[in-house]
């Protein structure tokens, strides 16, 4: 180990690149707080068990998170460092809470006209030469982007981070038709070499340690399993990805913004892998999800401000790329993803869900997030916005999920397009109680809370008898096994009287009898 | 009917009525002094990058001159430099492979992030930023812009093929945090602030 202080943390600035001046730097994902891990080693919590269409235990998978220290402290550490470093970006522009508006409501005008806005990215994007796809859904994706590839009799594919093939389980379908597909962003090649999902719209390996790493890369890759430098893994990474990249006979990318004036394809990362993926092979796929359109550029004018800014605090991602059209002897495919989205936007509570740009920013700030960890949603989305997307998806599968939040509201307070995301968990608990997808122990739990809540002197008695209301009722509500965000925090400690009884005892005697 | 009758059809039918007037977004107040050349060094350098401004009337250069004499390959789209690696010649892009330095010139920079933006035609093979180790950028000081919402009020993204802004070298924190320079593309990225047409063709 390098630059350990006594209790085995290294600072990362210690540890990162430094700038031309010889001060830290803090651009892209950088921690500005030391989370490196000590040892001794301690085993990767997994994420939540997937049994077909069984609603996910995501309070299972969060006590097991909860019961491995060392990761989930780093986990904590390192999303609240970037939430900071999110809040230091936003309060350096004044402009701001109207930047958030107005992205706001240029989502609103492009979803509430979107059949026009993609007629027009459709014909711009022809008229640039490129090759237009419709997918009705994740399936329909995966055979058109299979198709392309058989037809051009290619091998490998090498590709940049995108949910949306995430959420097409693309990996999974090509991983039986003879086709490598590659990851090219350092976070989500660690968790394709581990078999795992990304952790974090973001950071995907996220709830990883170096040592995590080092044992995925010795078990892949052949590096050394004792050396859990950071530097050594990612350059090891770097050496081993070059020639797969250069032999590639394909490459895809997701897409941020899609520009319906242009037909161009907006591409924000960090480490230059969609540009090698966009521009090395001779045959190039882009999958667009069809809520990502944006009528035109100068509106990038507006989310590019927003989007790296919310994400990690940096003031633009290291690449903002711009794909419109092939290079000469090339072929560019543009992929445009239905896969529900057209369904959800008839949701009255719901459809603005489709503003999301993934910037992450409410997973950053969710305490139930931070502390149980992507994986624990068992589901491609994790996080506020995974509780509001996922169940669109798949009612009964996800219908746990909107349970685990504290409706503190600080996801809706970052989010640089304003979704509403608390109001819409609480949304979406009432749609899922009425439809009766949620599971009868919660069910019950509701009832009993609402039949003490709902009568003044039940509720007097029950906490009466126990002296607290924080004695009966939340450890019911909130210590419930299937409450999640109960798990690992404690209560305040209860007044030793309430205040009904102070009241009757202080006031009422002086008063008279009210 | 096919999946984009279907979707366009349901896009119809469920997109929220009312009138959602699309927003003028307003000229905003710059965020940066008006030393451009200033802001824009300093902001690059935050994000990783290094600046250089040369001495006049000495070797423009002098900054990267170092990592040019250690260089095997070079390859120039510039004409102030001559590489020895002709990208005009390039067959594939994989051909760049072996490429220990690029040097380009930017179509613009943009002060409020450090970036610079380059399209197809500044690259000739646009891969050439991507694969080389280092890459070396001349920026006239004329064509630094003030922020973000100024660069995507010019032409060049609506015309061009391809267009990148570049904000510093290639970067990764992915594991714990740590920053790393290089991930997949360039370890460095140098701005050279020199004024275009100016400078004699110099050998490397």
């Amino acid at each position: 180990m390098t630059n350990a202080d006594q209790s085995g943390l290294r600072e990362p600035a210690a540890e990162s690149d430094r700038g031309q001046d010889g001060r830290p730097l803090q651009h892209a994902e950088a921690a500005t707080q030391p989370v490196a891990v000590k040892a001794p080693r301690e085993a990767q919590p997994r994420g939540a068990k997937i049994r077909g269409d069984r609603p996910i235990d995501q309070a299972e998978a969060a006590e097991r998170f909860l019961a491995a220290p060392l990761h989930q402290k780093a986990h904590d550490a390192r999303l609240w460092d970037l939430r900071s470093k999110r809040d230091t970006a936003a309060f350096g522009i004044p402009e701001w809470e109207e930047l958030r508006e107005l992205a706001s409501q240029i989502k609103t005008h492009t979803l509430a006209n979107l059949d026009r806005y993609l007629l027009e990215f459709e014909a711009n994007a022809k008229a640039n030469g490129v090759h237009v796809h419709w997918a009705a859904d994740g399936a329909d994706h995966n055979r058109i982007v299979h198709g392309i590839l058989k037809d051009h009799g290619a091998k490998t594919l090498i590709k940049s981070k995108s949910m949306l093939t995430e959420e097409c389980g693309f990996r999974h379908y090509m991983a039986g038709t003879g086709i490598e597909v590659i990851e090219t962003d350092l976070g989500e090649r660690i968790q394709q070499l581990d078999n795992e999902e990304p952790s974090h719209v973001v950071v995907p390996a996220v709830h990883k340690t170096r040592l995590d790493v080092a044992e995925v890369f010795a078990k892949t890759m052949g590096t050394d399993p004792e050396n859990d430098d950071v530097h050594y893994l990612a350059e090891s990474q770097r050496m081993h990805t070059r020639p797969l990249i250069l032999n590639a006979d394909a490459g895809m990318t997701g897409c941020n913004f899609a520009i319906a004036e242009t037909g161009t394809v907006v591409t924000c990362t960090n480490e230059g892998n969609a540009d090698l993926s966009g521009n090395v092979p001779k045959l190039q796929i882009h999958s667009i999800g069809i809520e990502k359109l944006i009528p035109k550029i100068e509106h990038l004018g507006v989310f590019i401000r927003l989007l790296s800014r919310s994400a990690l605090g940096s003031p633009i991602t290291q690449y903002t790329s711009h794909f419109r059209a092939p290079r000469d002897g090339t072929e560019m495919h543009m992929v445009l993803v239905d896969n529900g989205r057209s369904e959800r936007l008839g949701m009255e509570e719901f459809w603005t869900s489709l503003k999301c740009i993934r910037c992450g920013a409410c997973m950053n700030t969710c305490p139930v997030y931070r502390r149980s960890g992507g994986l624990s949603y068992g589901a491609t989305y994790s996080g506020p916005i995974g509780l509001i997307i996922d169940p669109t998806f798949n009612k009964r599968k996800y219908s746990t999920l909107p349970f685990s939040s504290t409706m503190n509201g600080s996801c809706t307070n970052v989010c640089p397009v304003k979704i509403n995301i608390h109001e819409q968990i609480f949304a979406w608990r009432k749609v899922l109680a009425e439809e009766h997808q949620i599971p009868l122990l919660k069910q019950g739990m509701m009832k009993a809370a609402g039949q003490v809540l709902s009568r003044p002197a039940t509720y007097r008695a029950a906490i009466g008898a126990a002296d607290s209301a924080l004695k009966v009722l939340p450890r019911f509500a909130v210590y419930n096994p299937l409450n999640t965000w109960g798990k690992g925090r404690e209560m305040p400690d209860s007044p030793r009287q309430t205040f009904h009884s102070w009241y009757k005892q202080n006031r009422m005697k002086k008063d008279g009898a009210r | 009917m096919s999946a984009r009758e279907d979707t366009l059809a349901r896009i119809a039918q469920n997109r929220p009525k009312g009138d959602h007037a699309l927003p003028v977004v307003p000229n905003f107040a710059p965020l940066v002094g008006d030393d451009l050349e200033a802001e824009f060094g300093e902001r690059l350098k935050r994000m990783g990058g290094r600046i250089a401004v040369p001495v006049p009337g000495e070797d423009p250069f002098a900054a990267v001159r170092e990592r040019l004499d250690g260089a095997a390959v070079i390859a120039s789209a510039v004409p102030e430099i001559s590489g020895n690696r002709d990208l005009a010649q390039v067959a594939r892009p994989q051909d760049l492979a072996d490429v220990d330095v690029a040097i380009v010139r930017a179509v613009f920079g943009v002060a409020e992030t450090g970036s610079v933006l380059f399209t197809q035609r500044e690259l000739q093979v646009n891969a050439v930023a991507y694969l080389a180790q280092h890459l070396v950028v001349l920026l006239d000081p004329a064509d630094i812009l003030v922020n973000i919402q100024a660069a995507y009020r010019r032409a060049d993204f609506a015309q061009a093929a391809y267009a990148v802004l570049h904000t510093g070298p290639s970067a990764t924190a992915d594991i714990e945090g740590v920053l790393i320079h290089g991930a997949q593309g360039v370890r460095s990225l140098t701005v050279i602030l020199c004024p275009r047409g100016t400078t004699e063709n110099a050998t490397a």
